[in-house]
This record gives C-alpha cells, sequence and structure tokens, in this order.
C-alpha cells in the first residue's frame, strides 16, 4: 500500500464511472414476453460505454452529491431577479398524479380533458393578475417567452405593412436576456442610460423617439426594474413609446412585487411574459425547467405562439362541463418548442394560485416588499444603497467600501458562505458597481432577514479589521474557490470513460 | 395563510424599523390611478381542497396509468425506476438555483458532468451542453450554431422526416433570419435531399430514427454534405442508441434530440428534456450550460459552468442564444436513469423495445385490411396502412382500454389512413395481444 503524496487528486465524490464494476445493474427489468426478432447486426454498435454500479451505490452517490448543494429546502437563498421563494411540497405531490404525470402529450383532445381544463384556467388567471386579454402557455422559460413576444411585435408591424421597424429600445439596466432576445428575433438594440435615480432617462428617451421614431418596432423593460425600483416615469415611457408606434414588452420576472398592486395590462403594455418558477413557486431545479407563458393586450392577441387552450363547446344543461380544445391563434408566430409548454410547472403554478386566491396573491406580493424594504432599512446605515428610495421585491447595494480597498463584491458573497447563507446575485446589474442584488421573497421570516442582517454586519467589520477572512472565503463550504481560467483552457467537458471491456 | 409566516406583530415590528405605518407607503411608486386593482380569482383554498380538486381533473385523462399506450410520435412511455423520482425530489437539488455559486452547488455541477459525459458515450460525441426546453429547440439552437460555423451560408437543408413539431419550431426560431429552409416537403425523399445541397448549405438535418420510425441509410447524404462543407446534424432517439450505431460513427457533426425517454414522464409534453452533443471543435460555438472540470484552492478536483463569456448575461446582445433557464432537472433524472441502467440495463430496454415492436409488427402484418409498412428497418415505431380512417380505428382502442397509434394523415396528406404505432417495454404481449384483437375485429 503506498500513501499518497500529492492532495491533486483528492475528490469529494468520485465520478459514477469511477464506481463501475462489469456486470453489475441498477435495475430489475423482466425478461421478453415476446418471440424475439434478429436483430440487424450490421446496423448495431460494438460497446456502450456506460457505467456498470448497484441500485444502493447509485442511490448513495446521488445522496452524496445532494449534500454538496445548497437549496431553499436548506437556507435562506437571496438571489436578487431570480425569486427563490419556497417550492410548496403538495404542488410537486399534483404534478406527479398519474392523470398528469402519465398522460401522453399527443392524447386525442376528449381524453385530456382534465389537462386542458387546468390549463385553460391557469391561461384566465394569468391574464387576470396582469390585466390582459389573453395568455399562451407555450414558452418553455422566461427567455422563450421574451422571444415569443419580441416575435409578436415584429409580425404585428409586418402585418401592417410596416417594414421599417427594426430596432428594439432596452435600458442599460436589463437582464442579458433581454438584448440577447432582440438580437435572436432578427433586430437591432437601442441602448438607452439610466438617470441618476435608476429610471430610465426620459430625455434620452424622448430623443431617441423623436430621432429614429419610425425605426422603433419596441421597448422591452423590467418592472420593477432589475435594480428593484418601480419606474417613476412608467406611463410616460409608455406614452412615448407608443406615440412613436413601438409596442410595449414587459419583463414580468419581477412580477412577485406586483401581484394585487398593479395590472401591467392596464398601464398600456402591449405584452409580458411571466415566470411560472419565480412569481408562481416552480422550483427552478438547479438550472431548470422553467415556464414563461407571454400575455397580450388586444393587438397582439392574433399573433400568439400555439397552441392554446380555447372553450370548443359550451357547457350545456346535462352536461355542466365545457369541452376544451387546442387551437393554433389566427396569425400566430408558431409553435415554440413540441406540444403545448412544460405542462408539469403548470399544473404546479395552478395549486400555488388555487392556495392563495386574489387576495393571497396581494399579500405575497405585499410581503416581499415588506421583506426586501426590512433588510434595506437594515443595512443602509452599513453598506451604500445607491438609489435612497422605497424598493419593490428587491434591492441592490454596492457591495465595497472605501476604506477597505481590496474588498470586492464577490469577497462579501463568498464569506456569506460561511455563515450559512447563499449570497445575493453578484456584478448584476452592471450599471451599479459592485453590486449585490439582494431580493429576500416573502416565505422568510423576520427571524432569518435578522440573521442575514447580522451577518451582512459583521461582514463590514471584518472586510475592515481581517480582509484576508473575506478574500479566503468560504471556508466551510465543500470546496474553496474555483480555477475558473484552467476549466475554461483544459475544457474537459466529460470523463472520457476507460472502462473495461465486459464482452457481451 | 399559504406560505407566508409572518405575526402581525412581527410586520408592525418590520413596518416601524422602515418607518412607514402601512406596508401600502411601500408601493408609492405605482400611478394611483393604476394602484391596487381587484383580483378576480377564486377564493383561497386548504391544501387538502387543491389536491381533491386537482385529482380530479387528473382523473379527467386518459393517462397510462389506466390504459395501454401505442402512441409515441415524439413522447414515449417508458419505464423509470423508483429512484429516479426519489433523486428528483431531494430538495437540496430542486429548490437550488444555477449553479452559478461553483462553491455551493458541487451537486449540481457533478451529476450535470456525469451527465455530459454519458450523452457523449451514447451519441459518439466529444462534448455535451446541459441542456435545451426539447428536442425541437435543440435542433433550432443547431440550426444557429451551423450558420455561425457555415459564415455566410444561409441555406438549411432538413428531411422531411423529422418530426413535423421540430420543423415547425425550426421555422419559429429563424423567422427573424434570412434563412432558406428547405427539403422538408410532405412527400419528399432522402435522395431529393442530396440534390439540394450546395456551396451554400449550412446544414442537412436527419431524423435517426426519423418520424416514422425508420432507420434509414443516411451515408451518401452524409458523404454529400460533408463534400459540400456542409454540417451533418442527427435528431436522435437516445434510446435507440443504446443498440445502434451511433451518430458519431455515421458521420454526425452535431447530434440533437429529446431525452425524454431516458427517465422523464410524458408529463402531457413536458418538462423534457433537450440534448445537444457536438465535436470539440464546435463546442465554442454552442448554446446553453456546459460544465468543465477544474480544482478549487487546495488542489481539490470540482467542476464549474465554463466557456461562460458565450452566455447571454454576458455577451448580451452579441449571445448567439438568449437561454437562461434550462431543463437542469431533467438532465439530473436522466444521469440518474443511465447510471442505474447503465451499460447493459440500457441494453436490454432497447432490445425489449424492438423485440415487442417487431412481435406487434409481425401479428398486425397478418391481419386483413391492415397493412405494416417495412421497407427499412424500425426501431419500436413502425407504421400501418388501415383500411378505415385511424380515427375509427382508435375509438375502437380507447373504447378496450387502448391508446392507439398516432395518425400520420393530420401532417403527411399522402399518409391519409396511415398509423403509426408505438410499442415499448412497457407494452406486455397481453397488451399487443389485446390491440391486434380490436384490429381483428375491425377487419372482418
Amino acid at each position: 500500500m503506498t500513501i499518497a503524496t500529492e492532495t491533486t487528486q483528492q475528490v469529494l465524490e468520485p465520478l459514477i464511472y469511477d464506481m463501475s464494476v462489469p456486470g453489475r445493474m441498477g435495475v430489475n427489468l423482466p425478461d421478453c414476453d415476446v418471440p424475439e426478432t434478429p436483430l440487424p447486426t450490421e446496423l448495431l454498435r460494438d460497446d456502450l460505454k456506460l457505467p456498470e454500479v448497484g441500485e444502493l451505490q447509485v442511490v448513495r452517490h446521488f445522496l452524496k452529491l445532494s449534500h454538496l448543494n445548497y437549496s431553499i429546502d436548506k437556507g435562506f437563498y437571496p438571489l436578487g431577479s431570480c425569486t427563490m421563494k419556497y417550492n410548496p411540497k403538495l404542488n410537486e405531490d399534483m404534478a406527479r398524479l398519474s392523470g398528469f404525470a402519465l398522460l401522453h402529450p399527443q392524447s386525442d383532445e376528449a381524453g385530456s380533458q382534465g389537462a386542458l381544463a387546468l390549463m385553460y384556467q391557469l391561461q384566465e388567471w394569468l391574464a387576470e393578475i396582469s390585466g390582459f386579454e389573453a395568455v399562451s402557455l407555450a414558452p418553455a422559460a422566461g427567455a422563450q417567452g421574451e422571444f415569443a413576444g419580441i416575435l409578436m411585435i415584429r409580425n404585428y408591424h409586418l402585418d401592417r405593412g410596416d417594414t421599417a421597424r427594426t430596432k428594439i429600445l432596452v435600458p442599460n439596466s436589463a437582464h442579458g436576456t433581454n438584448p440577447a432576445t432582440v438580437t435572436m428575433a432578427g433586430f437591432e438594440v437601442i441602448e438607452l442610460p439610466s438617470d441618476d435615480k435608476g429610471d430610465v432617462d426620459l430625455d434620452a428617451l424622448r430623443t431617441v423617439c423623436k430621432e429614429k421614431g419610425p425605426e422603433i418596432a419596441g421597448m422591452m423593460i423590467t418592472v420593477p426594474s432589475t435594480l428593484g425600483l418601480f419606474e417613476a416615469h412608467i406611463l410616460d415611457v409608455i406614452e412615448i413609446v407608443h406615440e412613436a408606434g413601438g409596442l410595449m414588452y414587459m419583463d414580468g420576472a419581477n412580477m412577485n412585487a406586483l401581484m394585487g398592486q398593479v395590472k401591467p395590462g392596464e398601464l398600456g403594455f402591449d405584452v409580458m411574459h411571466y415566470n411560472l418558477h419565480k412569481t408562481f413557486s416552480t422550483p427552478h431545479g438547479g438550472g431548470g425547467p422553467g415556464s414563461g407563458p407571454v400575455g397580450v393586450g388586444e393587438k397582439l392577441k392574433p399573433f400568439l405562439p400555439g397552441p392554446i387552450v380555447e372553450i370548443v363547446e359550451e357547457p350545456t344543461e346535462e352536461d355542466y362541463a365545457p369541452g376544451y380544445g387546442l387551437k393554433m391563434p389566427e396569425k400566430s408566430i408558431g409553435r415554440m418548442k413540441a406540444f403545448f409548454g412544460n405542462f408539469g410547472m403548470m399544473v404546479r403554478a395552478y395549486a400555488y394560485i388555487r392556495v392563495y386566491g386574489g387576495e393571497g396573491l396581494r399579500d405575497v406580493s405585499r410581503h416581499a416588499v415588506l421583506n426586501a424594504n426590512y433588510i434595506r432599512a437594515q443595512l443602509m446605515d452599513t453598506y451604500k444603497v445607491p438609489y435612497p428610495r422605497y424598493c419593490g421585491h428587491e434591492f441592490v447595494l454596492e457591495g465595497h467600501f472605501e476604506d477597505a480597498e481590496g474588498v470586492h463584491a464577490l469577497d462579501i458573497s463568498k464569506r456569506l458562505m460561511d455563515f450559512g447563507f447563499h449570497p445575493p446575485t453578484n456584478y448584476f446589474p452592471l450599471i451599479v458597481p459592485e453590486a449585490l442584488l439582494i431580493e429576500p421573497t416573502e416565505t422568510e421570516t423576520k427571524d432569518d432577514l435578522d440573521e442575514f442582517i447580522e451577518a451582512m454586519k459583521q461582514i463590514a467589520q471584518e472586510a475592515r479589521t481581517d480582509p484576508d477572512l473575506l478574500h479566503n472565503a468560504p471556508h466551510t463550504a465543500p470546496v474553496k474557490r474555483l480555477d475558473e481560467v484552467k476549466a475554461a483552457k483544459d475544457l474537459i467537458l466529460c470523463c472520457a470513460p476507460a472502462l473495461p471491456d465486459a464482452g457481451d | 395563510m399559504g406560505y407566508i409566516p409572518h405575526t402581525e406583530v412581527e410586520r408592525q415590528q418590520m413596518l416601524a424599523a422602515i418607518g412607514v405605518t402601512t406596508i401600502e407607503d411601500l408601493f408609492e411608486a405605482i400611478p394611483a390611478t393604476h394602484r391596487f386593482p381587484k383580483l378576480n380569482l377564486p377564493e383561497p383554498m386548504s391544501e387538502m381542497e387543491v389536491a381533491a380538486e386537482m385529482q380530479a381533473l387528473s382523473e379527467a385523462n386518459e393517462h397510462a396509468g389506466d390504459f395501454a399506450i401505442f402512441r409515441g410520435a415524439g413522447a414515449y412511455h417508458h419505464f423509470v425506476p423508483s429512484v429516479v423520482n426519489h433523486i428528483l425530489l431531494r430538495g437540496e437539488f430542486y429548490t437550488a438555483y444555477t449553479p452559478y455559486q461553483p462553491e455551493l452547488s458541487q451537486g449540481t455541477l457533478q451529476a450535470t458532468y456525469e451527465y455530459q459525459s454519458m450523452m457523449c458515450a451514447l451519441t459518439g460525441m466529444d462534448a455535451a451542453n446541459a441542456s435545451h426546453y426539447d428536442g425541437a429547440t435543440s435542433l433550432a439552437e443547431a440550426v444557429t450554431v451551423a450558420v455561425q460555423v457555415g459564415r455566410k451560408r444561409n441555406k438549411i437543408v432538413l428531411s422531411h422526416s423529422i418530426n413535423p413539431q421540430y420543423r415547425e419550431v425550426v421555422r419559429t426560431y429563424h423567422q427573424g433570419r434570412d434563412l432558406q429552409i428547405v427539403g422538408d416537403e410532405a412527400d419528399a425523399n432522402l435522395a431529393a435531399l442530396a440534390e439540394l445541397i450546395d456551396d451554400q448549405t449550412a446544414m442537412v438535418a436527419i431524423a435517426y430514427p426519423n418520424f416514422f420510425g425508420q432507420i434509414e441509410d443516411v451515408s451518401a447524404l452524409v458523404t454529400a454534405a460533408h463534400d459540400a462543407g456542409a454540417l451533418v446534424i442527427f435528431v436522435a432517439n437516445p434510446l435507440m442508441l443504446a443498440l445502434f450505431k451511433s451518430p458519431g460513427e455515421l458521420g454526425a457533426d452535431i447530434v440533437v434530440g429529446d431525452a425524454q425517454p431516458l427517465g422523464v414522464s410524458m408529463s402531457y409534453g413536458g418538462p423534457y428534456l433537450g440534448f445537444f452533443a457536438t465535436r470539440t471543435k464546435y463546442v465554442r460555438k454552442i448554446a446553453g450550460r456546459i460544465i468543465g472540470e477544474t480544482v478549487d484552492a487546495d488542489g481539490k478536483k470540482a467542476y464549474v459552468m465554463t466557456l461562460r463569456p458565450r452566455e447571454q448575461d454576458i455577451r448580451r446582445e452579441k449571445a448567439s442564444s438568449n437561454i437562461c433557464t434550462n431543463q437542469g432537472l431533467m438532465a439530473l433524472a436522466a444521469s440518474v436513469y443511465l447510471a442505474l441502467m447503465g451499460r447493459n440495463g440500457l441494453r436490454k430496454v432497447a432490445q425489449l423495445n424492438y423485440h415487442k415492436a417487431h412481435y406487434a409488427a409481425d401479428q398486425i402484418d397478418q391481419i386483413d385490411g391492415f397493412k405494416v409498412l417495412r421497407s427499412k428497418p424500425f426501431f419500436n415505431e413502425f407504421m400501418v396502412k388501415c383500411l378505415m380512417p385511424v380515427e375509427v380505428v382508435n375509438n375502437a382502442l380507447i373504447g378496450e382500454g387502448i391508446v392507439g397509434g398516432y395518425d400520420l394523415g393530420k401532417d403527411y396528406p399522402h399518409l391519409k389512413d396511415h398509423m403509426l404505432l408505438c410499442v415499448t417495454e412497457m407494452n406486455s404481449k397481453e397488451e399487443i395481444d389485446a390491440l391486434v384483437d380490436v384490429l381483428k375485429g375491425l377487419a372482418s
């Protein structure tokens, strides 16, 4: 036996391939109960380099991996712009009901009435929450909802024979998905500056609309903004763009601040997307799946992505239930994905809305905003808060100090891990130096917020007294800071499996 | 109520700390004319009432718990071992965010890295991302990559035998771009595709197996595409790859498809798992999350999201895709599924599909009035020409507790009265024999 002389190959948990032993299998499969048909040998592959691991070994492997994760179920997750609220367990059970989880998407409409009824109801509820005429549940995530929205704006102008509108206005505080969406849809971005209060610079907007009005297809804006601020002149912004002939897209990522407080459709927005995985509590899943329905006003209704659910048979006296069917809107921009959207997420959002009702959802937003303002009020003497006004469901502060020069927002984030918290969003929005974007959500107690506030205050002190404590953080996480340059340089993207040949 | 934990005492303390008297004061920036609208939604419900209502809704569906399913056409009823769902229900996995903070996300990162590795093994590619929304959007994103690789080339050749919905999505995605998408007229054939390839062609996409379940000989087409400098994209069923030659072996440059058959429930069409695998030389052009191996400050092996500057949050309007949230948890499902099945289990499942589908085809072929189209090899789906409308056949089947095949006439007019049947490891001999009996009854 040799004693390891170097530590470079320490691992937290071996790769599943490293646990492989020829002949092992993690599943019990039935024998073939029909006569076998010879396989076409000339079309077959020689080997399949998958690991061979027993069932319990697989369970332990993934359980150990799960322990290396931080999650909402474990603790406070104030990741700005991501709305990391509690994901109710009820929702998971509902999505796993056989009638939903085992329903084939090519089922006949007559055999899918329960699923279609749920989708129809959800369309109606989402439309009501935002004050829109109609909703399509088709987009698979927020970014795809944005894409659908901008394609609708494009087709609306083309349908009127207006081919000159090739540009979309985007504030410089926008989520990265906004400008990327604009390009994907074949438009050009005009970036708008923000004023010193964090709002869209109205003068700049007026100027660009005056100079380039006939070329402007629309504007994308997040409300409240990515700074967590409700635009002070939102009605002016909408009016200016509409007067120039453009349509208004609202990025609904921050709807958790608005339910029952204001309806975007009533403000004059033409289209917005919802993130069911933010506002409506469906889980983020370590990166997805999401769901990004789009709501529209009268103008864009014919262009919605499809199919959407409609009532195709009105209820009769003998049969109380209406008949539901799937329809492509008249001038639809088309399909966003196969089938009808991420149905499993719709089931969860339905359960969530059903639990709360209208007043309950208003309460959700009230408490999301209360929690954010509470943390903000408690930290504004310790950290620089660039925009001194009430925030929405999140707020930004600057993660640096004049008297602790070497300390950056990233150091504060990493140090927060030692206190048992997930860090806020770092370096976004781009317009705030050393930004820390903090979004507590409504499901956290005052006690949890107080602990976080205390940790933030202590870290601010440590930044002055022991800055290396921050620079070298995290100290208690499963790994230290990672060499990201090496990852990009070496590009080891899969373990080339060196499995022994098992023979067949 | 709901999931809000605040007490009235706490609310008052918090309002005092903020310096306002009511929560409403915090919404002063909203124009007063539009503030605090009524939400006309149903009254709130308790947990047990919600569960009862949704149980009833779910029972109004003809699902695989109650019915024998012989339908595929892009979504498949396969066995999912219990372990998969138990791992997916770990809050540590499903209530985490995208692993932007790698120190707190090594579980997600390593599981995703293993997913990438196993998808590379299946497809015969060097790198895989994790992930796209579904097979259709994976194909649409492959078009973007091919157009970038091909620089000024703007012709996209699609086989008509790719899932029609996938082709629709390609057209949705690229309607704002100046691309020529050709080759998929309903009654086209593979030989005709080769004729379309020229020096303006960025890519040729073919399905493996095709939408009709057939395994086509694509070697001539692959050579023609490569000779013209175009990329070859395979749209593959990952379960079939357990047995049949990998797309990598057949000359694919990019392999896309839906990994729903690998441990993801049908769930009425989503969430599914778009996979995307390619050769090393194109990896810097692809969209989506990619996990790479590295070390931490102590030299400990660890995993991290890499090649980040490709992504929208950094590159903004210069990014080639806006994808952010993807299907991460579904990639975990596939990871767990593939780990459990392993080299031999996955092959056995694929063999069960093959044998059962061929048994069903042999039985159906013996019925007058039903003819199995078997000019080409097939995996677990095949076409049956019926002497009556598919709707009539399916109405008879549903009465016997069987969800019959997909009506191909909906997408391909020349295939009126043609049904696409799918047989998987979930269909017992008894179910297949019951299906055959109903068809016999219709024929007599």
